[in-house]
């Protein structure tokens, strides 16, 4: 019963327009940033080498796919949530709107199965997302960008890294982004379950992503405890692969928290979704 | 030998401090249609929840099929279908994926075929591959009634299934039903506040008010409990007032509309009034006994 209500909750988003938003969305930002690196990259890329003008000397196509990708996704993680969440945040207050959600019920499917196949669909239609992003920013960069060695500049200072040492990287690191847009969509499906309309659980949604991110970048004592548990702290943990030496264990960690936040976000939405009366 | 499908037992369900549904208790039996009436409010879709696992009572005990519905919850709901107040369907699907979608999760592997068959039963042939967002009240109506019987459910409930609908609507829905039990013998808990609906189609119902089962019975039985009305149409009205007045002073008879009179009297009495206005050369035009459940019904929840 589990994945024919999983293959059900494909169809539906399928079938959604909003669905393609988040598609639609995606394309068009990467070929506003591609045309502005195409028209402008290198005063960009001089804003970043100035300050080692004196003691480096850069040969070569500095602004190449490599670098464009690793900009793109940088610029992109922080509004991809919202996509996500665009679709994830209807799955169960969408079906309460509509009034689906009575049908739904009064079939022999149990609630949590309910809850745990939109969990499924969400995530394959997060991985879709990802992956649709990881191909604009590979594949379709590096061939209008060539590829070539990478640098990227880190807190510790720059890191040259060799064209043939990125592959590797890039791809550890969409996995680890894939993590953190899960426990996204996981939030939203946890808070969806409280909701009887879609806007509520994606505006919450977001409005928890900025409050938290806020709280990480304050330099103030009495939230350093806390940081480390926030999600929202480890949504960039996909950039430690393109330090040197990569911090496994720093790595290991987000990935830790970010499993045990969407365990938590599932098992609450599961919970709430069991003792909720269908008065709707 | 009635086989109880459903037995509900002083079921209670509070909404914070409000007690929607307080000790109802009733059974429906096998092959019955079961009226479920109750004014606006009296906690009719409440119970019918409970009766589908959407709302969890408070107190009390549902079995359905001889089974508790709090243990066997996904065996029972297997073999009920329904609609709740007003069949929701996925606007941007269409009326056949819509049926693919609950079908599948209904336990059932209904075919392209079956849906066509089903479309056609519920007079939607023609327009499986439609969108739903374009369908009429009454068309989602009679999709959810497809719906419901698409994985062939012995127990089929409807809450309010004609609210909304125009009369022409109505008739199809109730003729729908009305098949149902003829021609499948399905057992139907249909609830209503629409009474002419619930005393041409069910035989039995159960009455609840404020919360409170009220009354349960045949609906045939319930409604012959009441004083019978004999409204006659005849000529000259006044003056046969005066007569039946005089020959049986403990009647009441009053003078309704036209050429037409009411007498509150026990059916023994009918042949005897007609024998007598007969005989004093009044001219009977119509001679009509009224007994309706609308009145039982107002007497009860007055009461």
């Amino acid at each position: 019963m589990l994945l024919k209500n999983t293959y059900n909750e494909f169809i539906k988003i399928i079938a959604k327009p909003r669905s393609y938003i988040g598609l639609g969305v995606l394309t068009a930002l990467i070929l506003v940033i591609l045309f502005a690196m195409k028209a402008d990259g290198s005063s960009y890329i001089s804003f970043v080498t100035a300050s080692f003008d004196q003691t480096l000397s850069f040969n070569g196509n500095i602004l190449n796919g490599n670098l464009i990708a690793f900009i793109i996704l940088q610029m992109l993680i922080v509004h991809i949530p919202l996509l996500v969440a665009l679709v994830t945040g209807d799955l169960i207050s969408g079906e309460a709107a509509m009034g689906t959600i009575r049908m739904l019920a009064t079939k022999p499917i149990s609630r949590t199965k309910i809850v745990l196949s939109k969990f499924i669909a969400g995530a394959v239609y997060t991985l879709i997302l990802t992956i649709w992003l990881a191909f604009l920013a590979l594949v379709v960069v590096k061939w209008m960008f060539g590829t070539g060695d990478m640098i990227v500049l880190n807190s510790s200072g720059l890191v040259i890294l060799q064209e043939a040492d990125i592959f590797w990287r890039y791809g550890c690191s969409f996995i680890v982004a894939y993590l953190a847009l899960l426990t996204v969509s996981s939030l939203s499906i946890c808070l969806s379950a409280f909701a009887e309309n879609s806007i509520g659980p994606i505006v919450s949604t977001m409005g928890i992503i900025i409050l938290f991110t806020i709280i990480g970048s304050l330099d103030v004592t009495v939230f350093d405890s806390i940081k480390i548990f926030l999600f929202t702290t480890h949504m960039a943990s996909w950039r430690s692969f393109f330090e040197d030496p990569i911090s496994m264990k720093d790595i290991w960690q987000s990935i830790s928290i970010l499993i045990v936040h969407n365990i938590v976000l599932v098992s609450i939405a599961v919970i709430k979704f069991n003792k909720k009366d269908i008065t709707s | 030998m009635n086989e109880p499908i459903i037995e509900v037992n002083h079921l209670s369900k509070k909404f914070g401090n409000f007690e929607a549904v307080k000790d109802v208790s009733f059974t429906v039996n096998k092959g019955d249609v079961f009226g479920f009436l109750g004014p606006n409010g009296a906690g009719k879709s409440t119970t019918i929840r409970c009766l589908l696992s959407l709302i969890s009572p408070n107190a009390g005990s549902i079995a359905i099929f001889g089974k508790q519905l709090a243990s066997h919850r996904s065996e029972i709901l297997n073999n009920i279908g329904c609609i709740i107040e007003k069949p929701d369907f996925y606007r941007y699907l269409s009326a056949e994926k819509n049926l693919e979608i609950f079908a599948r999760i209904s336990g059932s592997d209904s075919s392209k075929k079956d849906i066509q068959e089903m479309l056609e039963f519920v007079g939607l042939d023609g327009r499986g591959k439609d969108k739903v967002k374009g369908f009429s009240h009454g068309m989602k109506q009679r999709l959810g009634i497809a719906q419901t019987l698409l994985h062939k459910p012995d127990l089929i409930i409807l809450d309010e299934p004609t609210t909304g609908l125009d009369p022409q609507g109505i008739i199809e829905v109730r003729n729908l039903i009305l098949r149902l039990k003829t021609e499948q013998n399905k057992t139907v808990v249909l609830s209503s506040h629409q009474l002419s609906e619930i005393e041409i189609i069910a035989n039995r119902m159960v009455i609840i008010n404020k919360g409170k089962s009220v009354i349960e019975g045949s609906v045939e039985a319930l409604v012959n409990e009441q004083e019978l009305l004999l409204q006659i149409e005849l000529s000259d009205p006044e003056n046969a007032i005066k007569l039946i007045e005089m020959e049986y002073p403990a009647l009441i008879v009053k003078h309704l509309y036209g050429s037409t009179i009411e007498i509150a009297l026990d059916k023994e009495m009918v042949p005897k009034i007609n024998y007598l206005l007969v005989n004093k050369g009044f001219e009977i035009h119509s001679l009509e006994p009224k007994r309706k459940l609308e009145d039982f019904f107002m007497k009860i929840i007055q009461e």
